[in-house]
């Protein structure tokens, strides 16, 4: 901002690297410790060393090896896409909508959804466990994809509808002018400009389906749609593992994968999400 | 903040437009709003079938005495289950422990929050690592940075076990609370930043130099200059981290399981509910908690005034 002189320079250049460092260490220290716990073999787990004395495969053959982490990661992978998939198009269709159209009732709408956003899960977890279970779907696949639907849908309209402000609408009206009707400029001529957005959107969307534990914990009670995280808090005290502590740590590091994926390859996409979603949306 | 003007600025120019087509378009206009409404109704129908009927449905569970266990005394009781959730010291504890939870870690996160999002803002060097590393404490399941600060604090297992002098400090009350708060913080943090720093990204530099020619002081110009210009950014983030925050369930599902009387409103809803299967006392407590978050969402909306978000001028279209 200042001034630029050379050593002054340099002295700025070694603060910050300071302070990043400091970021950096903050991030990442609790997920390599997880990680390293996952390394460590049955007799080196309770040694409380920060690194493993000895490393070994051995918990993630335990966990790959049980049916109980096997179905879990389907049903986690499963759902969560699904969910995402349905929230995404509907809420692309929504906010498209509500960025771009003139209709009745769209202050309420966005009001409701803002409403939903802000709710207190737990108060839906009541009814939705007696509703489920007198329709039958108390501990299935649906019964876990619809709330998580629900709850991602204002996600999804706020972030989407910020994205499509920034796209230039003249060529929507370009191509109607050629003669397409409203919604063939919304097939044809938007959906591909917004590409970036629903992505950045179906992200964000999954991030939130893959993290949930009150639903998944409420609303199932058997192998057949218990996700991950539920799965992992059923590990502890479970006679199944001699020591659960290794199994969690596996199981906790490979659900931890797709989201460090998503981070290295997606950052940027990830916080233009974030913050015109949230923000300036 | 833009939050205000933007929409207006881009319905703006398109009203005479619209006018002047109107005469000649109505049979268009009649088609957009088929479309309109056409292109909302998968959202509406999922969010009045998945959270508007359920809500109406959990207040009328929450006047009914229904136990699973003994779902042949179900019966309409009015007010009474509000009259035991009420004068029971679970329930006031849990509502303790929860706002303790929520304000502690709030505060917390906003100072380091708007660090952070300071350091990502204006980080010379190594922006983009920076950027990344924080991502992860937002984007990593909560449940398994909760077992790795659980298996920390673990006597011998853990690294930090040793630090607090080898004892079970997930045990105790205080300390466990302690403990709780820190993996909250750590990870929401990242988040109050990216609220924050889309915030600071406001922040006009020409008025940062004015401020500084005029010889105010690092401090002075974060005070006077920045905060006032990112007050509604701040608030915003408040109120979304605030909410959230309360809500609080998984830290203190896997760090205590709510033992020691650490159980926060959710996690005794839960208990009541899942465990207890008393299906009224759980709907009447889902229903006092929802009370609780509007009143929090009330006063928050109060001191945005205009700048609210989905008030009038909606800030989010």
């Amino acid at each position: 901002m200042a001034g630029i002189g050379g050593a002054e320079t340099t002295g700025r250049k070694v603060r910050w690297s300071l302070l990043n460092a400091v970021v950096v260490v903050y991030a990442l220290f609790p997920v390599l410790w997880i990680v390293s716990l996952s390394f460590k073999s049955k007799a080196t787990l309770a040694d409380g060393n920060f690194i493993p004395r000895e490393w070994t495969l051995e918990n993630y053959r335990a966990i790959f090896s049980t049916t109980e982490f096997v179905r879990a990661l389907v049903n986690s992978i499963g759902i969560a896409l699904i969910a995402t998939a349905v929230a995404v198009v509907f809420g692309t269709m929504a906010a498209y909508a509500i960025a771009r159209l003139d209709f009745p009732g769209k202050r309420v709408l966005v009001g409701v959804s803002l409403l939903i956003a802000m709710f207190p899960q737990i108060s839906l977890v009541s009814p939705l466990f007696e509703i489920e279970r007198s329709l039958g779907l108390f501990d299935t696949w649906p019964g876990l994809i619809l709330p998580y639907i629900t709850f991602a849908l204002p996600l999804a309209i706020y972030t989407l509808s910020a994205f499509f402000r920034e796209i230039p609408w003249e060529l929507e009206k370009a191509a109607k002018m050629d003669g397409a009707t409203p919604g063939q400029a919304f097939r044809r001529v938007i959906a591909p400009l917004a590409a970036p957005g629903v992505f950045t959107t179906a992200i964000l969307v999954f991030i939130f389906c893959w993290n949930d534990f009150l639903f998944a914990i409420s609303l199932t009670s058997t192998e057949a749609s218990r996700t991950v995280p539920v799965a992992l808090s059923f590990f502890t005290g479970s006679s199944q593992f001699e020591d659960p502590t290794g199994s969690v740590a596996a199981a906790a590091v490979v659900i931890t994968i797709p989201i460090i994926l998503f981070v290295l390859f997606f950052q940027r996409r990830i916080v233009a999400g974030l913050t015109s979603g949230a923000v300036k949306g | 903040m833009s939050q205000a003007t933007t929409p207006r600025a881009e319905t703006a120019p398109r009203t005479p437009l619209d006018a002047k087509a109107k005469a000649a378009l109505s049979e268009g206009k009649k088609a957009e709003r088929r479309l309109g409404l056409l292109l909302c109704l998968p959202a509406i129908l999922v969010m009045a079938g998945v959270a508007g009927w359920p809500i109406v449905y959990s207040v009328w569970l929450s006047l009914q005495r229904y136990d699973l266990k003994f779902p042949d005394r179900t019966e309409f009781v009015g007010l009474d289950n509000y009259v035991t959730v009420l004068s029971s010291p679970y329930w006031w504890n849990a509502m303790w422990i929860t706002v303790v939870i929520t304000v502690v870690s709030v505060v917390i996160e906003l100072v380091l929050g708007m660090a952070l999002a300071l350091i990502m803002h204006r980080a010379l060097v190594g922006r983009g690592l920076v950027r990344t590393s924080s991502l992860i404490p937002y984007g990593i399941v909560t449940v398994v940075a909760a077992f790795s600060w659980r298996y920390a604090w673990t006597p011998g297992t853990g690294y930090l076990a040793e630090l607090a002098g080898g004892g079970p400090v997930l045990t105790e009350k205080i300390p466990s609370i302690m403990v709780v708060i820190l993996a909250e913080v750590w990870k929401t943090t990242p988040f109050m930043a990216l609220l924050l720093m889309a915030g600071l990204a406001l922040v006009p530099d020409d008025l940062l130099k004015a401020a500084a020619m005029d010889g105010a002081n690092a401090w002075q110009r974060f005070t006077k200059v920045m905060v006032p210009v990112m007050k509604p950014a701040i608030l915003v983030a408040l109120l979304f981290r605030t909410l959230d925050a309360f809500r609080i369930f998984d830290n203190l599902f896997v760090l205590t399981g709510g033992s020691q009387g650490t159980a926060s409103v959710s996690m005794i809803t839960y208990n009541n509910l899942i465990k207890g299967l008393n299906l009224g006392v759980g709907s009447t407590m889902s229903v006092l908690i929802f009370i609780a978050v509007a009143i929090i969402a009330f006063i928050f909306i109060k001191l945005f005034g205009t700048a609210a978000p989905g008030s009038d001028n909606g800030g989010r279209r």
